[in-house]
């Protein structure tokens, strides 16, 4: 019965579209029924998005990714009281980084001191239906990645380096990502818009990674986890653009070639139209 | 209008990109010089990654020469046996600079090697032209006649075995510094995305004694075939051209480039020289200013590194 709740309605929107009337049309009010005995059976969570894939356009200036998901078999007295609470995360794909230091060699800026760090994610949103220190502590929240200063970053250590310096290429590469809205938290992001159903809004940046991203969403009772669920979302390139950059990669002999013929056909081109001589 | 490049992965305004490729398009067609030299730093100034603008330059200029060798072919102003022996040489260095390229971009210091090599090419180029062309003004002012080439002079250079004729330019003098100077210019032109005529036409002009009317037609034709090797290289070894910016450089330089020819007629010789060597000043100085002042972002992110 109480499974009525659990027709699950996942969208995705793009480019800020306003969460429509739809909530209403597929989330019917469970019977109001309310239960005698307490739910049996665990609560779940679930997101799922309505596409596997986004392609972004060359005009791509960023836009507003709008998760929706439900929650199931939550006990109505601690919804009520607002109890319940949710993490929707969106974590890029993950790549090998460097973070460079630069310094004065002779008065000269130049990049002196390096770090790398294994399977950095190159992007990481999270939105919650509350600050995530007001929902559970710091150690579930470092123990699942929960908030931009909790992503993992495993640097890739040679022996040489000192705790200190760590720290700073650690923050510093946190801070940068962070800089660019690659990083970023949504304290409010997460609403529910009715007993069992949420919807976070994720803000996406213009320059947003291409590749597998992974969206995860955790439901947390009062400050403990009890379930968490994950679904994927592949960001690509639409249209020339993306074709350009595919081909500058995997057929690059021929790009090249086709870029010296442009540059052989525009400097005739430009002879001919503005012929002196 | 905004314009996204697929490889720079960023949005520009595409009227600031086409204004620039007319703005260098015109100094070019003034001075006869191909331009990459300033391509390059005013996409760099331009926030355009140093590795896309040094790749796109060097596409950038192929077009640019083309559209200058055409009517020196036409006039017969293009040493054709002296540009090939340089060209060999150009292929050569070429080929060694996009490999230094790869390198220094993942030690992360590619930034700061291009930034210097323009500031002390630049520099020297922009100082002796300026400091040829004052004098030569001088020495017009004084009634002499004013010669670039002293015929009875003859330096260690000439000097050299291996000596090949070279008929369109009455030149008798060893293959080794034709060879040699072809190897610089390729290997500045990966590494800075230049055509090099900036170095070719004084190293022609003063070091081989190459008479002035070949010098910059022999020079742009072999300028084309080195940087269109180099444009394919760094296509295939760095992912790095961009062929929309590159499309709207070389639109904006060709278009451009027919109004200084004009503007280029009207004034003289020396005062030609003195502005451009003013305009490469300029460019140095500020280059080399951006490497001394304290940069706003201490750190940088990359992918581009070896473990």
């Amino acid at each position: 019965m109480r499974a009525a709740g659990a027709c699950l309605l996942t969208l995705l929107l793009l480019a800020g579209m306003p969460a429509r009337a739809q909530d209403d049309a597929a989330a019917p009010e469970a019977p109001a029924i309310v239960p005698l005995t307490p739910p049996m059976q665990p609560e779940r969570i679930e997101i799922g998005l309505s596409t596997d894939s986004i392609a972004i356009t060359s005009d791509f200036s960023g836009a507003q990714l709008t998760i929706f998901g439900a929650v199931d078999n939550v006990d109505p007295l601690i919804q009520r009281q607002g109890r319940y609470d949710v993490f929707v995360t969106l974590e890029g794909p993950a790549n090998d980084l460097v973070t460079r230091r630069k310094g004065r060699v002779l008065g000269i800026w130049m990049n002196v001191d390096a770090q790398a760090f294994l399977d950095v994610p190159e992007s990481f949103l999270i939105a919650s239906t509350r600050p995530s220190q007001d929902i559970t502590n710091s150690e579930t929240l470092e123990r699942l990645s929960l908030g931009v200063k909790n992503i993992r970053l495993r640097p890739y250590v040679l022996g040489t380096e000192t705790v200190d310096d760590l720290t700073n290429f650690t923050e510093e590469l946190r801070r940068l990502k962070a800089q660019k809205n690659l990083y970023e938290e949504f304290p409010s992001g997460v609403r529910f818009i009715s007993q069992s159903l949420f919807r976070a809004t994720l803000q996406l940046p213009a320059n947003v990674p291409l590749g597998r991203h992974t969206a995860r969403a955790y439901l947390f009772r009062q400050g403990a986890l009890v379930a968490q669920t994950q679904s994927t979302l592949d960001i690509r390139k639409a249209g020339l653009e993306f074709r350009i950059y595919t081909a500058a990669q995997t057929q690059s002999l021929l790009y090249g070639m086709a870029a010296v013929a442009l540059a052989f056909v525009v400097g005739w081109l430009g002879r001919v139209l503005f012929k002196k001589d | 209008m905004a314009l996204y490049l697929p490889i720079a992965e960023m949005s520009v305004n595409i009227f600031v990109v086409l204004g620039m490729g007319a703005a260098v398009g015109f100094l070019s067609g003034m001075f006869g010089v191909g331009g990459g030299f300033l391509i390059t730093p005013l996409l760099i100034f331009y926030n355009i990654p140093p590795a896309v603008a040094v790749a796109t330059g060097a596409n950038q200029v192929v077009a640019s020469s083309v559209s200058g060798v055409l009517s020196h072919l036409k006039r017969g102003t293009v040493d054709i046996k002296l540009g090939t022996m340089l060209l060999i040489g150009g292929i050569a260095g070429s080929t060694i600079g996009v490999w230094i390229f790869s390198i220094l971009r993942t030690l992360g210091q590619l930034d700061l090697i291009v930034s210097v090599l323009y500031v002390v090419f630049l520099g020297i180029v922009g100082g002796l032209m300026m400091l040829e062309s004052v004098r030569a003004m001088a020495r017009q002012r004084a009634g002499a006649t004013v010669s670039l080439r002293k015929p009875g002079a003859h330096m260690w250079i000439h000097k050299l075995p291996f000596k090949m004729r070279f008929k369109a330019s009455k030149l008798y003098v060893s293959v080794i510094p034709v060879l040699a100077l072809g190897l610089m210019i390729g290997g500045l032109s990966a590494v800075m995305g230049v055509g090099g005529g900036f170095i070719m036409v004084p190293a022609m002009i003063y070091l081989l004694k190459v008479p002035t009317n070949v010098v910059i037609g022999t020079s742009l034709f072999q300028i084309i075939f080195v940087s269109a090797y180099t444009t394919v290289v760094q296509a295939t070894t760095n992912h790095s051209v961009d062929v929309i910016l590159a499309l709207l450089l070389m639109a904006g330089s060709v278009v451009g480039a027919q109004y200084g020819a004009k503007a280029g007629q009207r004034l003289r010789g020396e005062q030609l020289r003195a502005l451009l060597a003013a305009l490469v000043l300029l460019v140095a100085l500020r280059l080399g200013y951006a490497l001394f002042v304290v940069p706003d972002e201490i750190y940088s992110i990359s992918r581009d590194f070896i473990l």
